[in-house]
């Protein structure tokens, strides 16, 4: 069978839309490696420190009171405020908490929001890759075609804005990207988001940023595409607490827009979720009251982390470029010969180190794995070590 | 004092088993600035000294804890550093501190016994000239200490591959 179709006696079960996504090439290993003892695992997307003990305690005090009721579909005016505040405090943005902020379930479904609000069948969306795992699916599910820009590591995979250029097309609808990048780490720079904004008000297109890892920025400084000149109405800010504050569980994340886009993608919400859990929301409130030193602290750990893991893929033969933001190091792995997959494969069963494949983030991430370093210090000297031996062997054939 | 380089306290508050080499891959530094940076320190006594946080219970040593309040007479001139820096140097002393509120200094005492403790309190405390009254509180159990939580909290699992 060359073409997949429908045999005419069989109607398939499944829509064509969801038939045709494929699976997250992050997921692929997942059986193996729980079938292993004494994997160290660099695959993982999340913080390795638990939800500061104010936040989890004020979620529990919650629980006592029995706060335990929907929130409006915006999500609790109080966390609204809040995010409000932060937007404008730290980069002078101004949303009305009333209009022009909608509380989501994590930034995953703030992207999918986003696009279901926006994109029209047959509307292009501009991808920078390598790119996370779900921006690609949300466009499709949306019915947008997805249009990728390859990045490379010499540019320290930013995206160029001549590359969008050149791929806009009267269809052309939005950009969505996220800086920090997962899985990259790179950080653009500002003259780079300027001429980027610039496009985007020429070519009358809309900015999905995700900016979810916004706090963990080590070398420069991170630019909130919505604070760019005439940019806030054109932007659609994806923000959240997962990753800064560790609660990567209590899925909450938020939106920040024109209030005529936000009202579009509540209504979406509202028809799908109805609202963030409310625990999640208690929690999320504390956390911008009370948790920016636990954060602070917790950065200081992973820009020694990115240290180390930089200084030992580099010391190892795998050329890696300073991530300056997010946890993850993204070197290459072209030297050894292997494609990522087969030595993300090889590496888990023969040294015991779980690694993503860079071609689970599009064709421009092969030749590169994905290592996340919210890890101990210790779990990533000894993953270095083990690496270094598998890496020896690749290179010097075995 | 000039400047001593706060991030490799910190990482040495946390791990005082941290080589120089560990230390420079951490903070982006070469062994032999981090060796310098380290050694200023020491000379500064920004790095007072390198010890060990020992549960004495699980060793299966038997230590008793009293935190005392003094309350003493300031001297002319000195106020209570004379006065601290006397008591500081008894050895049952763990640590001292000059303290806002009801009473002056906290003292924390440590011994093998509480018998051991109650005369030092009575005999050498108490009779001290400057010192007008003590107030005895034996530790019953030690939950947190130095930051770190006595006991250890369990460590809670992630799955191995996430987005």
């Amino acid at each position: 069978m060359t073409k997949k179709e429908a045999s005419p006696s069989k109607k398939s079960l499944l829509s064509d839309r969801v038939s045709k996504l494929s699976p997250s090439g992050i997921r692929k290993f997942f059986d193996l490696i729980t079938s292993m003892d004494d994997v160290i695992s660099l695959g993982v997307g999340e913080p390795d420190f638990v939800t500061p003990w104010s936040v989890r305690e004020a979620a529990i005090y919650s629980l006592e009171k029995g706060v335990t009721m929907y929130s409006s579909n915006y999500g609790l005016i109080e966390l609204r405020q809040e995010i409000s505040n932060y937007m404008n405090d730290r980069f002078q943005v101004k949303y009305d908490p009333t209009q022009q902020i909608l509380v989501t379930v994590g930034v995953s479904e703030g992207l999918d929001l986003a696009m279901r609000a926006i994109v029209d069948p047959g509307d292009e969306v501009i991808i920078p890759e390598p790119t996370y795992v779900s921006y690609i699916p949300c466009v499709t599910l949306a019915g947008g075609i997805p249009v990728t820009v390859p990045t490379n590591m010499e540019n320290s995979f930013r995206v160029r804005p001549e590359d969008i250029e050149t791929r806009i097309t009267p269809k052309t609808k939005a950009i969505l990207m996220g800086y920090p990048n997962n899985p990259t780490g790179s950080v653009m720079t500002h003259s780079d988001m300027v001429r980027i904004s610039e496009i985007v008000e020429q070519y009358d297109l809309t900015m999905v940023s995700d900016e979810v890892y916004e706090r963990l920025v080590y070398d420069g400084e991170h630019v909130c595409f919505a604070s760019l000149p005439n940019m806030a109405r054109r932007t659609i800010h994806l923000g959240g607490f997962s990753k800064s504050y560790a609660m990567t569980g209590w899925r909450v994340g938020y939106a920040c827009s024109d209030p005529e886009i936000i009202e579009a993608m509540m209504k979406v919400h509202q028809y799908t979720t109805l609202c963030a859990p409310i625990q999640g929301q208690i929690a999320a409130i504390e956390a911008m009251r009370s948790a920016d030193s636990a954060v602070a602290d917790m950065v200081e750990e992973y820009d020694r982390r990115r240290h180390m893991i930089v200084y030992g893929l580099n010391q190892i033969g795998l050329d890696c470029v300073d991530p300056q933001g997010a946890f993850y190091a993204f070197p290459s792995i072209k030297k050894t010969g292997l494609s990522s997959e087969q030595f993300a494969e090889r590496l888990l069963i023969e040294e015991k180190v779980a690694v993503v494949p860079g071609s689970a983030f599009g064709p421009s991430g092969e030749g590169h794995i994905r290592c996340c370093y919210a890890v101990s210090t210790e779990e990533i000297e000894e993953a270095l070590e083990r690496m270094g031996h598998f890496v020896n062997r690749a290179i010097h054939g075995e | 004092m000039s400047k001593v380089n706060k991030g490799i306290l910190n990482i040495l508050e946390q791990n005082a088993k941290a080589t120089p080499m560990d230390i420079a891959h951490m903070v982006g530094m070469s062994e032999d600035e981090v060796r310098a940076a380290i050694s200023h320190a020491e000379k500064e006594r920004a790095i007072v000294k390198y010890k060990t946080l020992i549960n004495w219970e699980r060793a299966g040593v038997e230590e008793v804890l009293a935190l005392v309040e003094i309350r003493v007479t300031p001297q002319r001139d000195v106020g209570f550093d004379s006065i601290a820096q006397r008591i500081a140097r008894f050895p049952e002393v763990r640590s001292l501190s000059l303290v806002s509120g009801d009473f002056d200094l906290s003292v924390l005492l440590a011994g093998s016994s509480m018998k051991e403790l109650a005369s030092f309190v009575a005999q050498k405390l108490a009779a001290l000239e400057e010192v007008r009254g003590t107030a005895t509180h034996f530790l019953l159990k030690n939950y947190k200490q130095d930051g770190e939580i006595m006991d250890g909290e369990e460590p809670v699992k992630r799955l191995p591959i996430s987005p």
